[in-house]
């Protein structure tokens, strides 16, 4: 397999080595989620005494309890916002999978075409998407679909870079093997390429879920007029009810959390050979 | 009339990335009998690996003619089995789907390759592990499953690059014991490739040795043992004397004596 190799480089493409999936049970899960969480209890105290100790005024910084109550008492604003841009990310997370995937199967069905349009991918990477946010609102209106838009110009990209990556993992003895089996093109991307693309793709996947609800913010920042949460925050700004502005973020976050969980949750399931434990040494592998 | 014939074969490989070509072969010819097996041996590099690709279609020689039961096929591609050096099973697929993949792209229904390779996986040591993914077999589990997916595809010629290199000394003895069963119940026309001068001598009929790059058959040594053959025949002094007529070639050819 070819891995990617400088961590900058990773980090600028968007690009996670697939990750080998742990099982799940209790003790582990304990040791994985129990010290994140004492730890975050422990900020979060740390904020609490801070902001009462030294009488910060709320409209600055509101204590995580001042938050929580933000969050209780402007539920009938939020609950209905936090429905409107989890609709825009999961339409603009829709459309960046199936142009992502579409791109890379296109992309890696010839090497000349490789060839040709991978740089170019690459490089449409270094146009700064605020440009484009603006003339996409321009092109396609205040209404849903400029966010879609936004959002998938924002989360293809890891998806089909990955995916592209993986395509091409696909040891070139073995699609010889399935040749001398009697498969054509067809049948080794079906038998051998696109499963060996799958951990490569939930890897994009991963990369993209972070990067659909930054996107959602900035669309609806560029695009307003819309009843989402990015819009919220900007009104909520202008109020400088920091409260309220900080309950829209946590829910943001939580709406990040659950797709990213859910990203995980899928890869499990659609990929149970890749968490079973090796077998004792082989001698060569 | 000969099950697989190879006269003349030479390859050359283009040079690519600021390397010379590279010839791999020069005028290899050699000949299997329906039902034979045949072994292969020669230093590394000398082009054994090269050799097999030709004769299973995947690489163009530069010179040479491979005939198949006496004739010259139009695609060679597909006509022979043909198991790599390493065992490529797929990680995605049970050993089970790994088994039947060849059955699978001859067209063969789901339900019918499966009960093809369920009366199998016990010949091949694999009966209770047919859901399991090939990462928790053994290696010597992944190279059964390997051989049962060449044996399941039903092609009469088979092409074996290193079949058992990749496993440790003792499971090795045993498992060419276990191939010698194999073969006799079913006589395939088996072209073996390894490193192993006992192994090559235990299993063959017949045993090619070839020079040191680029490759050509340098000996041809005949195995009149009897068989079956059991892992005390090599202790046998006869064994040994035919062990040395393949040694001594083969050391020349390491050493560059061509
Ligand atoms: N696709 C290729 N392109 C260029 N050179 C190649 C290619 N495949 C093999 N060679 C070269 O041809 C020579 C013979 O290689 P080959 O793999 O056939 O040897 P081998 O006898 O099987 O070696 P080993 O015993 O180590 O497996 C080597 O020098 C190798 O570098
Ligand atoms: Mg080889």
């Amino acid at each position: 397999m070819n891995r990617p190799s400088s961590t900058t480089a990773l980090v600028l493409a968007g690009r996670l080595e697939p990750r080998t999936i742990e099982s799940l049970d209790a003790r582990r899960l304990l040791r994985r989620f129990a010290p994140p969480l004492v730890f975050a209890l422990l900020v979060l105290g740390a904020w609490q005494l801070y902001v009462v100790l030294a009488a910060v005024s709320e409209s600055v910084l509101p204590s995580p309890v001042e938050v929580a109550r933000a969050l209780i008492n402007d539920r009938g604003t939020l609950a209905p916002s936090a429905w409107t841009t989890l609709s825009e990310i999961l339409i603009g997370y829709g459309v960046a999978i199936v142009v992502g995937v579409a791109l890379a199967l296109a992309v890696s069905s010839s090497s000349l075409v490789e060839r040709a349009a991978y740089p170019w991918l690459v490089i449409s990477q270094l146009v700064p998407v605020p440009a484009i946010a603006a003339l996409v609102v321009v092109w396609s209106g205040f209404g849903i679909s400029s966010k879609v838009i936004v959002i998938a110009l924002v989360s293809f990209f890891p998806i089909a870079v990955n995916t592209i990556d993986g395509l091409r993992s696909t040891e070139p003895e073995l699609l010889d093997l399935l040749a001398t089996l009697g498969a054509g093109r067809t049948q080794q991307l079906r038998l051998a390429r696109a499963p060996s693309a799958l951990p490569y793709l939930f890897s994009g996947l991963r990369v993209a879920a972070v990067l659909s609800v930054i996107g959602a913010v900035f669309a609806e920042w560029v695009g307003s007029y819309s009843t989402g949460l990015g819009s919220l925050i900007l009104i909520y700004n202008n109020e400088t009810a920091t409260a309220a502005e900080f309950a829209t973020i946590v829910v943001l976050a939580c709406i990040g959390i659950a797709l990213f969980a859910a990203v995980g949750l899928a890869e499990r399931t659609a990929l149970p050979w890749y968490r079973v434990p090796r077998a004792v040494p082989a001698a060569r592998r | 009339m000969k099950a697989l014939e190879a006269r003349g074969l030479a390859k050359t490989y283009a040079a690519a990335g600021g390397n010379d070509p590279l010839q791999a072969l020069s005028d290899v010819s050699l000949e299997l009998g329906a039902g034979e097996f045949v072994s292969l041996v020669g230093p590394s590099g000398c082009g054994k690996s090269t050799l097999l690709r030709i004769l299973a279609g995947l690489v163009a020689p530069s010179a040479g003619v491979v005939f198949l039961d006496g004739e010259q096929p139009e695609v060679l591609l597909g006509r022979v089995g043909y198991m790599p050096q390493d065992d490529l099973l797929m990680a995605w697929r049970t050993t089970l789907d790994n088994v039947t993949v060849g059955l699978e792209l001859a067209g063969v229904s789901r339900a019918d390759a499966r009960v093809q390779a369920r009366a199998e996986l016990a010949r091949f040591g694999l009966e209770g592990f047919e859901r399991h993914w090939p990462r928790a077999l053994s290696g010597g589990m992944r190279q059964r499953a390997a051989l049962l997916r060449t044996f399941l595809a039903g092609r009469n010629v088979l092409l074996l690059d290193e079949p058992l290199g990749a496993l440790d000394a003792l499971t090795r003895e045993e498992m060419r014991e276990w191939l010698l069963e194999v073969w006799e119940a079913d006589r395939k026309t088996i072209l073996l490739v390894t490193h192993d001068v006992e192994e090559a001598v235990f299993l063959s009929d017949r045993v090619y040795v070839m020079s040191g790059r680029p490759g050509r058959v340098r000996a041809t040594v005949d195995v009149p043992l009897r068989r079956p053959r059991a892992q005390e025949l090599t202790t046998a002094p006869e064994f040994i004397a035919l062990e040395q007529a393949v040694r001594a070639p083969l050391r020349e050819a390491r050493a560059g004596l061509v």
